[in-house]
């Protein structure tokens, strides 16, 4: 690799990292309007009109749809029994709350024109992560994909932060809809969980995992006195019509110690100067800032790049947008040590697929499956920590093998929801020159050489090259 | 039953026309010892911190029923939904009632009051801490089992380590190649004419991650193929679900004799924050899919359970006391469980530290006084032969000489 990136490298790489991969159309209207204008059009994506996918979207039923209508029309299979409603198959179950909330998942990734913004949403996601399957989450995951994330995924920071402290989703997820003061009276508990005292898991995940980092600093007393802080910060209707409010009766009304810091505003202002004190604080700058730059440039981030990307976090009081444009402009960016050293996670890997190959999507269960046994089943992250974001995790003997697989399915339209067209004849080398310009092995380029059409095609969507980004 | 070295490179021949090449992996085997009936490890990730307090309960340890008014589960006496005696302290939770039976053939022994010394409450630092051998210390890369795997190089087989799940654990991550794999049957390629070109376009990429990967996923394709029609159907009925299905999958391949040496499997589920239950609910129909899944692979085996442990371990226990939610919070010491014949069974070790107020460890768990590192120890060193575990547990100088096996 010389010492800089060729033009033609330069524009695949950026359509690698700020987008789910290159398609022919974007690569030329990159090279017709600049690296530039095309990052700037991609920051203001309120800019950019995206009707097509969205008329597609919209398509999907559940999308528009509040807690309380889905709860009534895909109940518990055991309640939607009892009321005598027919549950022939999984179309009015929850599961289907969630199959349509991955379709518009892929479907966005894979036709959406605001690339960066839907790659940030997937960003955002999976940091402040929520188990679609975890109880009434079925019926609260789909505000919080549509009000919570996506409405602030180039925003503040903060208001990320305090949108996800009081989203129904996260309350119930991390359990904070039930901790309530020990002294609260027991005469205000829900009928089948009796609450009688704090629970820590979304004091510890919010540190650990939303702000600070593990490494950040605190202690566990700092994770009971947060705890303590949001108390009273719970649920009308988890099942239902679920929605945010603070209960006054049970909140732990005594001073708390945050991270050195005295709390005794009382009330709801206790869990409010937490947001504050926490996506305020120096580690939670360094965290994100690292944790965008192991996104955008490499596995082990450039700590000089980390630096300036915290500096610009705290400069702009966590400006998502103005991170991101100093970690894209940085000259480590464009550097040849960080060509092709993402390897893709499993739905980097469809979508650029599909996206390559201007496969005509429409997901369906199958291709679902695909991202599942690669190891991505979408909004069905178990753990607090969401799904990793480094090579290694992703290519197990399994995972290898099924990227394989859905390479020589897909060229020979054996997925259904994904056509290619089999107008021949199709240039290989110019698909070759979208995955790896002027750097395909000489492996890669010998099996390139195969006499079937497909046969090239499927060779190339699995070799390595087409595995990073 | 296994191939004998000549029927193996026999019928490894036929499939030459096929690859396209010898893989690697039989140019290995020409000079090296043929695989067959060895030791063989088996390891169990609890994952989510299980609890292990409502998984053998001290029933007699005063202060437990005072911790947990509305979850404990009720001592020993007539009737269901009571903890099942072990020593007339302990008692198994009643979801695990199959794993009573081979506890009193001593085939079973418990570890109480064991886990990782790391003070960390956080899931994924504990998993990570446990699975890579050196708890505290972030910078070890390598997984303890795969350093076992290349502590004892004998075998040259890629099944030597298997891990039955969709992610390659971080225990068994490392220098010793290993398989990841979900299902055998599904374990090919859907277009099997590419196999060659494929192998090559891996075989010599300049990239080493995909060329070590594509390596040993095209070596454990080719040797799965020339084993798969020997592979024996299961001798017992497995309960439903991924980790059930898991162990299913290890017990064939253990029957196979394709030389696998350490297998890797987890079960997740075990975060209760809320509503845990006690002899019935949330944890227990946990333990009933674990203990059932235990006990099926225990009878699958028969008597080649001769050449095999079992070991259970989960990243931290739980509070000793309930939260206000039902449930029980993040905490410290658990319980761990080794299976097998050879395991001197039908008892419980570790020295029980109690559970009054003042025992607790920083006030809310339970301690620890056992390192697990102490019990993998052991089962490293009397059933797997190795020696040196300087390099498997690098820094850890706890003893290990409890006796379990």
């Amino acid at each position: 690799m010389s010492a800089t990136l060729s033009d033609e490298q330069k524009t695949v790489h950026l359509l690698n990292r700020i987008s789910f991969g290159p398609t022919p159309k974007e690569v030329q209207r990159v090279h017709r309007i600049g690296i530039r204008a095309y990052l700037n059009e991609q920051l203001t994506p309120q800019n950019i009109s995206d009707g097509a996918v969205e008329e597609k979207v919209a398509g999907l039923k559940t999308m528009r749809m509040n807690g309380h209508e889905l709860f009534e029309l895909y109940p518990p299979p055991k309640l939607a029994k009892e009321a005598g409603m027919a549950t022939g198959g999984a179309m009015n179950t929850p599961r289907f709350i969630i199959f349509e909330l991955q379709q518009a998942r892929l479907l966005r990734a894979v036709d959406s024109q605001r690339q960066l913004y839907e790659l940030m949403v997937d960003f955002w996601s999976n940091h402040f992560n929520v188990f679609a399957a975890k109880g009434a989450d079925r019926w609260l995951m789909t505000s919080y994909d549509r009000d919570t994330i996506r409405p602030r995924a180039l925003g503040k920071f903060r208001d990320l932060l305090l949108a996800t402290a009081q989203s129904p989703a996260m309350l119930f997820y991390l359990d904070n809809w039930l901790s309530v003061s020990p002294q609260a009276p027991a005469a205000r508990a829900p009928a089948n969980v009796r609450r009688r005292g704090i629970n820590e898991n979304y004091a510890r995940e919010i540190m650990e995992l939303h702000t600070l980092g593990v490494e950040g600093g605190y202690s566990q007393q700092d994770v009971h006195e947060i705890a303590r802080c949001f108390t009273g910060w719970t649920l009308r209707r988890p099942r239902g019509d679920a929605e945010f409010y603070f209960d006054p009766r049970l909140h732990d009304q005594g001073a708390k110690t945050v991270l050195g810091t005295r709390i005794a505003s009382g009330g709801m202002e206790d869990g409010l100067r937490v947001i504050d004190l926490l996506a305020r604080h120096p580690a939670t700058a360094k965290f994100i800032a690292t944790k965008l730059v192991r996104r955008f440039v490499a596995d082990d981030p450039p700590a000089s790049l980390v630096h300036r990307a915290t500096e610009a976090f705290r400069r702009t009081d966590g400006d998502i947008r103005d991170v991101l444009q100093t970690v894209i402009e940085a000259p480590e960016f464009f550097s040849p040590e960080v060509y092709q050293a993402k390897v893709k996670k499993p739905i980097e890997y469809v979508a650029s697929a599909l996206r390559l190959m201007e496969a005509e999507t429409r997901v369906t269960p199958q291709l679902l499956r695909y991202l599942g046994r690669m190891g991505e089943p979408l909004f069905l992250a178990q753990p607090p920590t969401g799904y990793p974001d480094v090579g290694s995790s992703w290519i197990s003997s399994d995972m290898l093998l099924t990227r394989m697989n859905f390479a020589i399915d897909l060229v020979t339209n054996r997925i259904d929801g994904a056509r290619v067209s089999t107008q021949a004849p199709r240039d290989i080398q110019a698909f070759a020159r979208m995955v790896a310009p002027d750097s395909l092995s000489t492996a890669t380029r010998v099996a390139l050489t195969e006499p079937a059409e497909s046969d090239k095609l499927a060779l190339l969507l699995a070799a390595p090259e087409f595995q990073r980004r | 039953m296994h191939l004998s070295r000549r029927q193996f490179l026999k019928s490894a021949g036929l499939s030459f026309v096929a690859l396209g090449s010898p893989p690697p992996f039989l140019l290995r085997a020409a000079g090296a010892e043929q695989t067959g009936r060895g030791k063989v490890l088996v390891v169990v990730f609890q994952r989510g911190g299980m609890d292990g307090l409502n998984v053998v309960v001290p029933f007699k340890d005063r202060a437990y029923y005072g911790l947990r008014p509305s979850i404990a589960v009720a001592e020993p006496a007539s009737g269901v939904e009571r903890a099942i005696d072990l020593d007339g302290f302990y008692g198994l939770h009643p979801a695990l009632a199959p794993l009573k039976n081979i506890y009193d053939k001593g085939r079973l022994a418990i570890i109480h009051a064991a886990g990782s010394p790391d003070n960390t409450r956080s899931h994924f630092d504990a998993q990570d801490y446990m699975e890579v051998g050196t708890p505290g210390t972030k910078s070890t890369r390598e997984g303890w089992l795969n350093r076992a795997l290349n502590n004892n190089p004998l075998g040259d087989s890629p099944f030597r380590g298997v891990a039955v799940s969709p992610q390659t654990p971080r225990a068994m991550a490392g220098a010793a190649p290993t398989l990841t794999l979900s299902s055998i049957e599904e374990f090919r390629l859907r277009n099997a004419a590419l196999g060659p070109a494929l192998q090559k376009l891996y075989g010599a990429s300049a990239d080493p991650l995909f060329r070590r990967g594509g390596e040993s996923l095209f070596d454990a394709m080719a040797r799965l193929r020339l084993v798969e029609e020997k592979l024996p159907p299961s001798a017992a009925s497995y309960p439903a679900g991924r980790f059930a299905g898991g162990l299913k999958q290890i017990a064939r391949l253990i029957k196979a004799d394709v030389g696998l040496e350490i297998a890797f499997s987890e079960i997740d589920g075990w975060d209760t924050h809320v509503a845990e239950g006690g002899a019935t609910g949330q944890l227990a129909n946990r333990l009933k899919e674990f203990g059932e899944g235990l006990t099926a692979f225990y009878q699958d085996l028969g008597d080649r359970m001769e050449d095999v442990v079992l070991l259970t371990m989960s990243e931290f226990g739980r509070t000793a006391r309930e939260n206000g939610n039902r449930g029980t919070d993040h905490g410290h010491a658990n319980v761990m469980f080794v299976l097998g014949p050879r395991v001197r069974g039908g008892k419980v070790y570790g020295r029980w530290p109690g559970l009054a107020q003042e025992v607790l460890y920083e006030g809310r768990d339970l301690d620890l006084t056992t390192d697990y590192r102490s019990v993998c120890s052991e089962v490293l060193t009397r059933h797997l032969g190795q020696r040196d575990l300087t390099k498997i547990f690098p820094g850890f100088r706890g003893k290990s000489e409890i006796g379990i096996i």
